[in-house]
């Protein structure tokens, strides 16, 4: 398996290597403060555990990661927080990024730590979490959590491990150098990576160029149980892309869009897994890497183990830098890396070189000419692209077209713009357009988010609009049938009121009505039996009369034991039609006076009599007609009054009971009026308990009201029973006086057309028979008045 | 005469073939609602600011669908007015100023000290990225803010701001590298010695 294969592309810029490995790895010096970025790696930044003015150990973690790609931050040496606040990071931005700054104390005082004795007896997940622990991310460049890599899961089965140690950039010999010296470390580290990957093949692949590297790897390999192939691939610029590399030794491309271990190939760059092996074997966290600091304007180029957060320009002291000389700082590569124009930027986990450059040794980039479509660029591509179309593309702002050709499967190796005739700054242009995709794909999610925020509030906005609309209708529904029911609530209490408060009135009007209507009838009675006792014409009509006011009189009563339930304005037209209907009656009973003029005219027998009667009939007429006009204009106690009045005109035996009567009347109007102040008092109640006690009250007084009404229509009843019974026998007794009248009156009517004296002297003798019989029935008549 | 009867009816045989098998097609993939709208509404920025007239992003993608102009989307700029132009086939004409001009992104922010808690914002807000109660402090949810200045109107006691989004190194863009210059022989080397000037 020590097959090399090959990539398409790739340059041969010069290697500039020597001049940093001829020194062995040194120490940086401890500088007065460290500054540590929270985010040194791929992901979620840290979250700072520590406060501003917190002594910190060397080793102890400060930052926690955030996520399930991000890494822990500790403190490289001991010291004190003195701020966390932004300051300049290492990022071709130049912006600033959230900060830990430790003063240190010089000490260098470890916090108490310890490796893994047998990290083959723990979990493979708990060994993992240790090394996420120990905050430890790739340090070849990208800076992608470690753990995450070790820790795939089972939708990957990994047969492969590769480990990156072709380090084909330019300059830099970090790697170099680092498994030059600690071959063993290196080797441990994959020990521990392949005891958790369990691959079925573990390649090495280093470029040719790096003879002492390739043989301290192979001392070490040889004391290790693991089948590690060790695989010289031939110095090109950039096998050391992670891609590339894997084409290299396995000929397997990894396709677009997907990772190495989507086909079961992990990759780790040789740094990392020294520092997995210090993790897990000594206890120690990520806080120190090797740094190559290089270029012409430092006098001692070499490598230096670095702690994190260390400022360039104490490396650049370090390494006696010729500030005169110095005319472009680049933090990586000169093919990838990033020029810096501030040395306070601190060393990070992926900070692998540091080259102090001359003019010379890189002169400022000649301006670009036009493109002259010559292809270089497509032969240099160890990604396979067309980087001459990509950058149409970009410079057109075509992106769409752009990421059709894959620019996203663009490495940024510089290859292209290294070949360029032109020297057209081609990754400039891949780099513009990926941030401006980036960009635009960043500000479609966030416009997607928004319209869905959108419309869910729209839709909550319409539901509510529609459940508010539902609840309206509802409501107005509910009050609809409330007021439907109040209307009812009130009418009745209009009823009770009728009965009680505002009919009280009208009630009494009622009653005095049927009293005075009684009366009227009582009179008319009267005259029409002295009218019939007298034998007078017209009787026939006075009865009609006479029987017209008894109607009256009975509707009244009627009227007013129906009482209550009659509205009141009902009550006031029928109290009105009575008063018409009494007026009537007194009309007729006038006529029936003048019918009986006119029998006295006649020169009847008993007529003076008759006349007498009708006297006093005309001024008792008169008295109740006084007294009924007076009552009309007047209020209903003025009509009470009225009707006492009239008592004494009434005929004897319907005294006794009318005065009964009034007694009852009178208790049943106080009932009434106490009965109305308890409802008012009890409406007027606010607390449910005064309401409970006026409420008995209330229902009390109502008994007592109901029990004095029904004594008086009791009473009233009577007295109307009494009446119709003597109306039975009297209409008898009148049926029969009629028609002795009538036999008189045709009598009469016979003697005057008799012309002979024996014919006269018969019908004379009819006539005293008819009139004797006549008397007798009056006589009886008149006992009953 | 056998013959031009024969091909007008082979003629009226195809019309007829073809007028059923149309007609069923119209039936059968009859495309509900207006594809054109959604798209047009995808590429607006969905800021449902209002500022081009319309209640927000998707009625003025209806009314770019019926012919209304694509250049006053202050929030979408230059670049959505190209993408309009694009997908519409039209020519991109300039951002109208009368509906705003195009500003940099950037968020509401409350002092929260001095709101009094009147949730007037929060009505206005058309994609409920402001949180409060009543007479409690408001807040705006930053990342869900879509910067649409609808907020800043309705405060009774003007205690919000238009803060432009900062860049992080996250959100950083590479920038757009210099239009090549066109050299001639005698400048050969120039480059060389402006760079030095820098």
């Amino acid at each position: 398996m020590s097959q090399v294969f090959s990539f398409h592309g790739g340059i041969h810029p010069p290697e500039n290597k020597k001049q940093s490995t001829r020194a062995p790895i040194g120490k940086a010096p401890l500088p007065k403060q460290l500054v540590l970025p929270m985010q040194q790696h791929i992901g979620g930044p840290a979250d700072p555990l520590v406060k501003v003015g917190d002594s910190v150990l060397k080793g102890q973690l400060i930052a926690e990661p955030i996520g399930r790609i991000s890494a822990a931050v500790h403190a490289p040496t001991s010291g004190k927080v003195v701020d966390i606040a932004h300051y300049p990071i290492p990022h071709a931005s130049g912006l600033s990024g959230e900060c830990v700054v430790i003063e240190t104390d010089g000490e260098d005082r470890w916090i108490e730590h310890e490796g893994i004795a047998d990290y083959k007896a723990i979990e493979r997940a708990q060994l993992t979490e240790h090394i996420r622990a120990s905050g430890i991310s790739g340090m070849g460049g990208a800076g992608f959590p470690t753990d995450v890599k070790l820790h795939l899961g089972d939708n990957h089965i990994v047969n492969t491990l590769i480990i990156n140690a072709a380090e084909c950039e330019p300059y830099i010999t970090a790697d170099d150098m680092l498994m030059r010296e600690r071959p063993h470390e290196i080797i441990g580290g994959i020990e521990i990576i392949a005891h958790l990957l369990r691959p079925s093949h573990i390649l090495i692949g280093i470029e040719d160029n790096k003879t002492n590297a390739i043989h301290a790897l192979e001392a070490a390999v040889k004391h290790c149980d693991l089948n590690i192939d060790i695989i010289v691939v031939p110095t090109k610029y950039p096998s050391g892309g992670e891609r590339q590399l894997i084409k290299l030794l396995t000929d397997i491309e990894v396709p677009a869009g997907k990772i190495p271990a989507d086909i079961g190939i992990v990759c780790q760059n040789v740094g990392t897994t020294s520092a997995v092996y210090r993790a897990v074997h000594k206890g120690e966290p990520l806080i120190s890497r090797i740094v190559t600091v290089t270029g012409d304007a430092v006098r001692h180029p070499k490598n230096l183990e670095v702690l994190l957060g260390t400022p360039f320009s104490s490396l650049l002291e370090a390494c006696d830098l010729r500030p005169e000389a110095l005319s472009r700082l680049v933090m990586g590569g000169p093919m990838m890396g990033v020029t810096v124009d501030n040395d306070r930027i601190p060393v990070i986990k992926t900070t692998n070189c540091l080259i102090a450059a001359t003019k010379q040794e890189m002169p400022p980039a000649p301006p670009a000419q036009a493109c002259i479509r010559c292809g270089m660029c497509e032969q240099a591509c160890p990604a396979d692209l067309l980087p001459q179309q990509l950058y149409w593309f970009s410079k057109g702002r075509e992106f769409d077209k752009a990421k059709h050709h894959n620019l996203f499967d663009c490495i940024e190796c510089g290859a292209c713009a290294y070949v360029c005739p032109s020297n057209i700054p081609l990754v400039q242009y891949y780099r513009f357009a990926k941030s401006e995709i980036r960009t635009e794909e960043r500000e479609q999610q966030k416009a997607d988010h928004a319209r869905e925020r959108f419309e869910a509030r729209q839709a909550r906005l319409d539901r509510e609009a529609a459940e508010k609309e539902a609840k309206r209708k509802a409501r107005a529904a509910e009050a609809a049938k409330a007021q439907e029911a109040r209307k009812a609530a009130a009418a009745k209490p209009k009823e009770e009121a009728a009965a009680t408060a505002t009919a009280a009135p009208d009630i009494k009007q009622l009653k005095t009505a049927a009293a005075v209507a009684r009366t009227k009838l009582k009179k008319a009675q009267k005259a029409f039996d002295e009218a019939a006792a007298g034998n007078s014409e017209g009787l026939a009509e006075l009865e009609q009369a006479l029987n017209e006011a008894r109607l009256k009189a009975e509707e009244a009563e009627k009227a007013l034991s129906a009482g209550s339930p009659a509205p009141a304005e009902g009550g006031d037209a029928e109290l009105k039609q009575l008063k018409v209907a009494a007026a009537v009656a007194r009309t007729k009973l006038k006529k029936a006076q003048d019918a009986l003029k006119n029998a006295e005219d006649k020169g009847l027998e008993g007529i003076d009599k008759l006349r007498a009667t009708v006297e006093a009939l005309e001024q008792k007429a008169d008295e109740a007609q006084k007294a009924f006009d007076a009552a009309q204009p007047a209020d209903a106690a003025a009509k009470q009054e009225s009707a006492p009045k009239e008592t004494p005109a009434k005929a004897e035996p319907a005294a006794e009971p009318a005065l009964d009567a009034k007694a009852l009347k009178q208790q049943v109007s106080i009932m009434r009026t106490k009965l109305k102040k308890a409802e008012t008092a009890l409406e007027a109640a606010e607390s449910d308990e005064e309401r409970s006690s006026l409420q008995a009250d209330v229902d009390d007084l109502k008994k007592r009201f109901d029990e004095a009404t029904e004594a008086f229509n009791k009473v009233e009843k009577a007295k109307m029973d009494a009446a119709a019974q003597a109306g039975i026998d009297l209409k008898q007794l009148r049926i029969d006086a009629a028609m002795a009248k009538a036999a008189i009156t045709k009598g009469e009517r016979a003697l005057k057309k008799a012309e002979a004296d024996d014919e006269r002297a018969q019908i004379e003798q009819e006539l005293v028979a008819a009139q004797a019989k006549s008397d007798e029935l009056h006589k009886t008549l008149s006992q009953y008045d | 005469m056998g013959t031009v009867l024969t091909a007008i009816i082979v003629l009226l045989l195809l019309a007829a073939a073809f007028g059923v098998l149309l007609g069923y097609a119209s039936v059968r993939f009859k495309v509900e609602g207006n594809p054109i709208v959604d798209q047009i509404d995808a590429i607006l920025p969905q800021t449902q600011c209002g500022q081009c007239g319309y209640p927000g992003c998707r009625p003025y993608a209806e009314a770019i669908s019926n012919g209304d102009a694509i250049n006053k989307c202050p929030p979408g700029g230059q670049s959505t007015i190209e993408a309009l132009a694009d997908l519409l086939d039209v020519e991109a004409v300039p951002l109208d100023s009368e509906h705003g001009e195009e500003k940099p992104k950037s968020v509401a922010f409350i002092r929260e000290d001095e709101c009094i808690g009147c949730t007037k914002c929060i009505q206005a807000c058309p994609v409920d990225a402001i949180l409060g109660a009543a007479k409690q402090m408001h807040t705006v949810i930053t990342t869900e803010c879509t910067g649409c200045d609808l907020c800043v109107e309705p405060c009774p006691v003007d205690c919000i701001d238009m803060i432009p989004i900062e860049t992080t190194p996250n959100t950083w863009k590479w920038p757009e590298p210099p239009a090549p210059m066109d050299l001639i022989a005698t400048d050969r080397g120039r480059g060389l010695a402006t760079s030095e000037v820098h």
